[in-house]
């Protein structure tokens, strides 16, 4: 038995020992604590054999291994940490000054270039007010080619990728702009919305480079997404602010600078912010913590609370769902919110701790939001006949599908890992594997919808 | 002898998996046992091992959970799953093949006269 001197020694080592091993990005409390038992036990063992304890310490250590060698195996396996460095790899701050300002200037150019593609269009005469339609169908054609470019030019992606995403690209500004649509038609408002949805596939294909075919590659993108959109609602917020300023400052002298904002502030600042805000999320991931996660904690209690409280009203009062108007698309709303806060908790979620209160939290959300769906499906099934299938009500009706179909599968596989016979990474596979699914459905409804419903 | 980097990362989950096949373990007990069943010529460095078992973990090839060792210290055991199971099948038959192939290999190299008598072919291998 050590002399309680030694004792003492030795505890102030391994105090020092895990401070090292915490400062690892890589290595969590988790690991330390199972790290610090084998150590610990292989101290002990060798105390038993007869070494002092600061010499079996040493020896523990060494045996261990290497921490640089050890945090980068940690790493490799668990990427979902290393998320926030993987832009700022290089630890020295020589490397790093080397590589942000290149990154900048790309990324700043490429906004300016958005920018200036927006107003292309307008040297052929086709301005945002005559022909809000065609701006409606390509929007996302100005943008999203030069952020994929971006992208390939950061993961260096092989010719034959850049060919593809540039055939994905060509096929969707053909899609968009041959067919005959009748003006302000509902099949046109339905090409607008699913050209983007479809291309966010194919700028994740760039994102994630050579991982897209691992979970943990496509799961990264799904952060990206989440602190894209963020970082876009802040600077839609600055951007409003811009306006408001300019608007009040030009008027006291005069000039009314409504014409400049409407054609070339908030088209040129909008398609340009996509741009800066993606260079932003990879830029500055280590200086604020995540943010998607963090709304997700905050709201899936509030939101699990409100869809409960609505499945007891509804029982309550014995209202039906009023499907006169377009509730599917209300509940579409609530499946993506729901299916949002579900991704984006799985997605902070350190895989490999037990199920805690938060989880069954997330199961009620779910299980609750899929409830609700369900009673809006029954009351409309009950009457699509009356209804008729016009293109919206089919489009509104697939997405609900493809919604529920992921949301019961991912309760399953949640409800599974909560009874403790399957694992979180069951339902991160799930729904990685899923994303193809929302890039066909809008390919789908962008090709086919059209010439089904005569372009009305 | 030295094992190269490269085939200590190969050989490690059929290691693994067939030391979990024999009953639930920790880290430091399935070192243990690697020195022993190599005879002291497979050493790993002690924290190359946890990266492998949540390797095997996240592939849902085992279950980990935590238990309270002698000493209230927290010990993480790990059990193999069914998959793990099929895993280690899977990952014997593999072996089995370049082991075959290694063994024919070596026996065109041996000089005649001395085979490598030593290590019979295993049949249907």
């Amino acid at each position: 038995m050590a002399t309680p001197g030694h004792a003492v020694s030795l505890e102030a080592q391994i105090d020092e020992w895990r401070s090292f091993l915490r400062r690892r990005q890589a290595i969590h409390a988790v690991d330390v604590t199972e790290l610090e038992d084998h150590l610990r036990e292989q101290v002990a063992v060798l105390t038993d054999a007869g070494l002092a304890t600061d010499e079996a310490f040493l020896v523990a250590v060494k045996r261990m291994g290497a921490l640089d060698e050890i945090s980068r195996e940690f790493a490799r396996e668990h990427s979902d940490r290393l998320w926030k460095q993987l832009v700022v790899a290089p630890s020295e701050p020589g490397g790093r000054q080397a590589i942000v300002p290149t990154d900048a200037i790309v990324a700043f150019a490429l906004a300016v270039a958005a920018a200036a593609l927006v107003k292309v269009p307008a040297l052929f005469g086709l301005d945002l007010d005559g022909d809000a339609g065609f701006y409606g169908r390509n929007a996302s054609l100005f943008v999203l080619p030069l952020l994929t470019g971006y992208f390939a030019w950061k993961r260096q992606l092989d010719r034959r990728t850049v060919l593809w995403l540039a055939a994905a690209f060509a096929a969707a500004a053909v899609f968009a702009n041959v067919y005959p649509f009748a003006p302000e038609g509902s099949t046109e408002v339905l090409t607008a919305l699913h050209v983007p949805i479809a291309l966010w596939l194919v700028v994740g294909i760039a994102y994630a480079g050579t991982r897209w075919n691992e979970v943990a590659g496509r799961m990264d993108f799904v952060r990206f997404s989440g602190e894209l959109f963020i970082y876009y609602v802040l600077m839609a917020l600055g951007g409003g602010l811009l306006t408001a300023f300019t608007v009040v400052m030009f008027n006291t002298i005069g000039i009314n600078p409504e014409t400049f904002i409407q054609s070339w502030l908030l088209p040129c600042g909008a398609a340009g912010a996509v741009l800066v805000a993606a260079w932003l999320v990879e830029a500055k991931q280590s200086v604020i913590e995540n943010m998607a996660p963090v709304l997700t904690r905050l709201f899936t209690p509030l939101f699990a609370a409100v869809l409960v409280t609505f499945l007891g009203a509804l029982l309550v009062t014995g209202h039906g769902v009023d499907i006169e108007r377009d509730a599917l698309i209300d509940f579409n709303l609530i499946l993506v919110v729901v299916l949002a806060l579900l991704l984006y908790s799985v997605s902070a979620r350190d895989p490999r701790s037990s199920p805690g209160l938060f989880d069954g939290m997330q199961v009620v959300l779910v299980v609750s939001a899929l409830v609700a769906d369900a009673v809006a499906l029954w009351a409309i099934a009950a009457r699509i006949t009356d209804l008729g299938f016009s293109a919206n009500r089919v489009a509104a009706l697939g997405v609900n599908a493809i919604l529920l179909i992921n949301l019961a599968w991912s309760a399953v596989l949640y409800v599974r890992f909560l009874r403790g016979s399957g694992s979180i990474g069951r339902v991160e596979r799930w729904q990685t594997d899923y994303l193809p699914v929302y890039a066909a459905w809008s390919a789908l409804v962008v090709i086919a919808f059209p010439p089904l419903f005569g372009y009305a | 002898m030295e094992i190269n980097k490269d085939l200590v990362a190969a050989s490690s989950t059929p290691i693994v998996l067939a030391i979990l096949a024999e009953g639930d373990s920790y880290g430091y007990a399935i070192l243990q046992r690697v020195r022993d069943l190599s005879g002291g010529r497979m050493a790993w460095t002690d924290g190359m091992l946890y990266p492998v078992l949540h390797r095997l973990e996240r592939l849902g090839h085992v279950e980990a959970r935590w238990e309270v060792s002698t000493g209230r210290r927290r010990r993480r055991y790990y059990r193999l799953t069914t998959r793990g199971r099929a895993q280690l099948a899977e990952e014997r038959r593999q072996w089995q093949a370049v082991d075959a192939t290694l063994r024919g290999i070596w026996r065109m190299l041996e000089p005649s006269g001395h085979p490598a008598s030593a290590f019979p072919l295993p049949a249907g291998a």
